[in-house]
This record gives C-alpha cells, sequence and structure tokens, in this order.
C-alpha cells in the first residue's frame, strides 16, 4: 500500500521508512515560528524547560503581527520581551514593525518555508505553507517552545482525506470561494485531525496565492494540515526566494485515504460564511438583503498581492458607500510597496478606503478596524465567531475580496458580477 | 504532579463548537497569567460563568470544544478560573495538545456528555479516567490516553517532560 504526501513528510522527520495514521512520533521540525501573542507564552515556557539556546538560530522566525504596532503597554511590553529574546538569542529571522508582514504571507514571500519541510507554529493558521507541499501545522506556545529548544516537536500521524476539484472556476471566484464551499459541505469538524490534501484539475489551474488560502483554512475545518502537490506553480514561486535546498515528496497512486470528495466548480458563485461559523456558507445569490457598516481586506487568508488587485480592479473609479467604512490591510510591506507603483493605493483612497500596515489587528478584534454591537462586516478573513472581530453583538461574513469589494460599493452584501456588470 | 486525582465540583453544560474565542477572547490576549486570564473566561459566552464558578467545578461540552486558534491562553485561562477538568464529546486538536501540554484534565467521552445536565454534580477519577454524575447515577469510562500522552501527564506538562529530556542530554 502506497502512502499520502503527508505520510512520507513525516516518516522522513522521523528518520523512518513509513508511518501509520494513528501513530504518535516524534518528529524533527525544519521551522518553528511564533508571534507577539503565543511568542512571550513561548519564551515563558522555554525558560521554564531549562533551555539556554534554540535548536538553530536560522530556524526560530518571531513575527510581531498581532497587536503590533503596540495597540498598548501590554503589547508593547510582549513585543519588547520577543525582540530581547530575538536579539539575545542571535535569531536570523526576527522582523520589526517596518519589514513585519502577516506571519503566513511573510514566510512564503521570504522563502523561508519549502514543500517537504516540517513546520509548526504557534499560530493556527501555520496551516498555510502546505501550498507549497510541506506539512505544516499550529500548535500551542509550549509545543514551540519544545521545538525552539530542541528542534523537534511530538505528533499524531493523521489520517488523509482527498479533496479533488474538477470543472473551471468562473470569473471573480477563486480559492476563498472553494474552501468556504468546502467547510459549507464537511462542517468545522468535518477534517478534525486530519490532513486535506487538495487536488484536481481546477487545484491545478489555481495560482499560487489561491492556494494559500486553502491551505489557511483547512484549520476551519478542524484539519491538522491542508496539503497541495508541487507542481510548476510552486516551482516558479519558489525560484527567486527559496533560501535552502528542498525535497519534493507526491502521494503514491494506491496510497490509502479515510474519505475521498469531489467537487464541480464549474457552477460554483461566490461563496459567503454567514455569522458565526465558518461553515456557515451560502451562494451570494442566496444571501439576501444584508446591510453593512465594515469590510475588511487583507488578513493571512486574503492579503495577497492577487488579491488587492481583485479589490482594486472593483473600487477602481468607484466609491465607497457613505455608510460603509473600508480597511484595506496588505500581508507585507513588499505587497503595500507594489500596490503603490501599480497606483492601487490611490485607487484606494481615491475610492474612500483606509489601506492599514500589515498587521493581523482586525481579523481577532485586536485593534485598527474593532466593530461594535450590531454592526456587521463583510471581510476576507478566516473566522467570523461570536465576538471574533469586536463586539459579542457584531456579525462577521466572510468572502473573498470580489465580494467584499463590491459589497463596499453597494453597502450591502453584493455579488461582484453586480457592480462589474 | 497532578494535586488530586480525584476531582468533585458542578458541571458548566455547553453546546458544541466552542471555540476559543469564545473561551478567551482575542482582545484579552497580551495577558499571560492564567488567573488575570481566568477573569475573563467565557465572558462572552456565558456573562455569569466567572463570578459563579467553584474551584473544582467542570467544564462540559458537545463535539469540537476549543476549535479556532492555537491560543494556549484558552486552556490557561480554563485553569485559572478554577476548573479542574474539561469534559467533552471531543476535542479540537490544537485545544487538545496545548491541554495536555499545560496540565489541564480533559477527558472525551461521548457518553457522560450526554448524560450530564446544567449544574450535576460529577465526581472524576482522572487515574481510571471515569466520570461519574452524582445527579443521575450513572458512570462512565472516558477515552484512554496513549502511553507517550500519559507521561506527559504524569509529569505535569511538557514543560517538566523537556526538562527532563534537556537534563539527561
Amino acid at each position: 500500500m502506497g502512502c499520502t504526501i503527508t505520510e512520507k513528510i513525516l516518516a522522513w522527520h522521523c528518520g523512518r521508512d513509513e508511518v501509520q495514521p494513528g501513530e504518535l512520533v516524534n518528529a524533527r521540525v525544519d521551522l518553528v515560528l511564533a508571534n507577539d501573542i503565543t511568542a512571550p507564552l513561548a519564551i515563558e515556557a522555554f525558560r521554564a524547560m531549562g533551555a539556554k539556546q534554540v535548536f538553530d538560530p536560522a530556524r526560530v522566525v518571531l513575527v510581531p503581527d498581532h497587536f503590533a504596532p503596540a495597540r498598548d503597554i501590554l503589547a508593547a511590553e510582549n513585543c519588547a520581551m520577543i525582540r530581547d529574546f530575538a536579539r539575545e538569542l542571535g535569531l536570523e529571522h526576527y522582523y520589526e514593525v517596518g519589514r513585519v508582514g502577516i506571519e503566513h504571507v511573510l514566510l512564503p514571500e521570504e522563502g523561508l518555508v519549502l514543500p517537504g519541510e516540517l513546520i509548526v507554529g504557534a499560530d493556527s493558521h501555520t496551516c498555510t505553507y502546505g501550498a507549497l507541499g510541506a506539512f505544516s501545522t499550529g500548535m500551542g506556545s509550549t509545543d514551540a517552545a519544545m521545538a525552539m529548544a530542541l528542534g523537534e516537536v511530538w505528533l499524531r500521524v493523521p489520517e488523509s482525506m482527498r479533496l479533488v476539484y474538477g470543472g473551471e472556476l468562473a470569473p471573480w471566484v477563486g480559492g476563498k470561494d472553494l474552501i468556504l464551499h468546502t467547510i459549507g459541505r464537511i462542517g468545522v469538524d468535518g477534517a478534525r485531525y486530519r490532513s486535506m490534501e487538495f487536488c484536481g484539475p481546477a487545484i491545478e489551474a489555481l495560482s499560487m496565492q489561491g492556494r494559500f488560502t486553502m491551505a489557511n483554512m483547512a484549520v476551519e475545518a478542524g484539519a491538522k494540515n491542508g496539503i497541495f502537490a508541487v507542481d510548476g506553480k510552486t516551482r516558479s514561486w519558489l525560484e527567486k526566494r527559496a533560501r535552502r535546498d528542498y525535497r519534493v515528496f507526491e502521494s503514491d497512486a494506491d496510497a490509502s485515504y479515510a474519505e475521498e470528495l469531489s467537487f464541480d466548480v464549474s457552477a460554483l458563485e461566490p461563496q459567503v460564511a454567514f455569522p458565526h461559523l465558518p461553515s456557515n456558507v451560502r451562494p451570494i445569490s442566496q444571501a439576501g438583503e444584508v446591510k453593512i457598516d465594515q469590510v475588511v481586506i487583507g488578513s493571512c487568508t486574503n492579503g495577497w498581492l492577487e488579491d488587492m488587485e481583485t479589490a482594486a480592479r472593483i473600487l477602481e473609479g468607484r466609491e465607497v458607500h457613505p455608510h460603509v467604512r473600508v480597511i484595506v490591510f496588505p500581508g507585507t510591506p513588499k505587497i503595500k510597496l507594489e500596490m503603490i507603483r501599480r497606483g492601487w493605493m490611490e485607487t484606494f483612497i481615491q475610492a474612500g478606503a483606509v489601506v492599514s500596515t500589515p498587521t493581523c489587528g482586525p481579523c481577532l478584534g485586536g485593534h485598527m478596524g474593532v466593530i461594535a454591537a450590531g454592526e456587521r462586516a463583510v471581510s476576507t478573513t478566516n473566522r467570523n465567531f461570536v465576538g471574533r472581530m469586536g463586539h459579542k453583538e457584531g456579525e462577521v461574513y466572510l468572502t473573498g475580496p470580489a465580494v467584499a469589494a463590491a459589497s463596499a460599493v453597494t453597502g450591502r452584501l453584493s455579488d461582484p458580477r453586480e457592480v462589474m456588470g | 504532579m497532578m494535586d488530586s486525582l480525584i476531582l468533585e465540583g458542578k458541571a458548566w453544560r455547553y453546546g458544541r463548537d466552542i471555540d476559543t474565542d469564545a473561551i478567551i477572547p482575542a482582545r484579552h490576549l497580551a495577558l499571560k497569567d492564567p488567573a488575570e486570564l481566568g477573569a475573563h473566561c467565557l465572558e462572552d459566552l456565558d456573562p455569569k460563568f466567572v463570578r459563579r464558578v467553584r474551584e473544582g467545578d467542570f467544564i462540559v461540552a458537545e463535539e469540537n470544544f476549543g476549535s479556532g486558534s492555537s491560543r494556549e491562553h484558552a486552556p490557561l485561562a480554563i485553569k485559572g478560573c478554577g476548573v479542574s477538568c474539561v469534559i467533552a464529546a471531543s476535542f479540537a486538536r490544537i485545544f487538545y495538545r496545548n491541554a495536555i501540554n499545560v496540565g489541564l484534565p480533559i477527558l472525551e467521552c461521548p457518553q457522560a456528555v450526554e448524560d450530564i445536565g446544567r449544574g450535576d454534580r460529577l465526581r472524576v477519577n482522572l487515574e481510571k479516567g471515569t466520570v461519574e454524575n452524582l445527579s443521575t447515577g450513572n458512570t462512565f469510562q472516558a477515552q484512554p490516553f496513549p502511553e507517550f500522552m500519559r507521561e506527559i501527564i504524569s509529569l505535569g506538562g511538557l514543560v517538566q517532560y523537556v526538562k527532563k529530556r534537556l537534563q539527561s542530554g
């Protein structure tokens, strides 16, 4: 019996020929990540473990992106704590405000996460890097501390599910719509403890950025990781970025899957996840009349250049509805710079949107875009739980960037085809 | 080491998909101290909980408890407000490992969850993995932990496990 890509990567990192789903293993990690919320607890645990040095100063990455630029004194102290730790231990990849981006956009952009690698991060959306054919998963701070100290983590080898997407996507439909539709079908624990392996013609046709978006939300179905095969698109993404050599794994034709699902995406409309679960998904044609107060475009899910382009195309020459505020937050400073070069900053500002610095702030109701009781936000982020973006009586509707930008113009949940004709 | 293997208290009963934003809202994540985090535990879901929960009480929930973010602040907040153990029909995976790692006792036992009502008195034997509902008189057996996790639990968490590994060179 053959093995899946996830099983092969894990086996390699355990120094074994094969691993079986359900086994508990200690595996070598290639990279460990933490942010300004999770790193302070990880550093405390690291010290309590009696560790003096990290396993490799080039492979521990600290990214102050959640409550940074510091939103208050406590946040500033947490940022200071991780800055001091990075300096003291000589960590090569610490990113100060100005150079920092949203971690899961920043690391792929910097070429720090590569195919065949085992990456763990003290952030649930660490699963994003599966788009590159890596095994990548979110854990807690103490796990990250163990990985920092020993270069190892404990893992249960997940069963894999194979998700096959056939057909061709319609205009204004992208990776976000595919993953929302998938979560709508299988539920928020439909892939619990499992690996989601995304494949099929529609996946082969999808851009790298669309794949990052899909892998990013694998955790929203409860998955341990989401993963894609390496192809020409992956290789061209890595061409000028990869910082290390990498090894490519692929699933065997006779690999065993716990479940196989297929999707025909040709008729797929833009999707919306209604409050308060990412699985509460409807096609935009069935959204009804939902008036909105805020639009958020960005995050580790949709803060890529391609997402900015989609939003800019819709907002070009149009105005944000007078009752709506629009917050655009690109994933990294490089993306923001490219937006300036391409004239999109002007597009957004002329339309009446604010373009923020890269930060996780509004996505988790941290700062720079928190909503009040009774307010409704259309957001390209990844969670719409009660209280996620601020007040517990606020509402978040998850969409891709096209629906978000179209809704910004009309002041209600809208199909981009309505605005663009 | 764990303080006590026999726990007794009242059940706080919740539904399915209790996410980590509900357990501890992100606005409080700049805090690190379990007691300070505990003061906000479940505040958006059940504002009365923190005021009324007593040392030793249980959180009992349906499927997929702890879904969402990787924040270890979630099990810390639960510990910090005095809850002795979480019993759920199932746990989201990151919450599950975080709880083991920080020494918050958890038990996966769908049959017990079905039996337990809000306010029921429970007695839990962590060594045996049994859940006794003193209000209904029914006893249930939770899923046993794999050997490796039992080692982490018996050492009192992952910090002690790594400490031992580092000391042994």
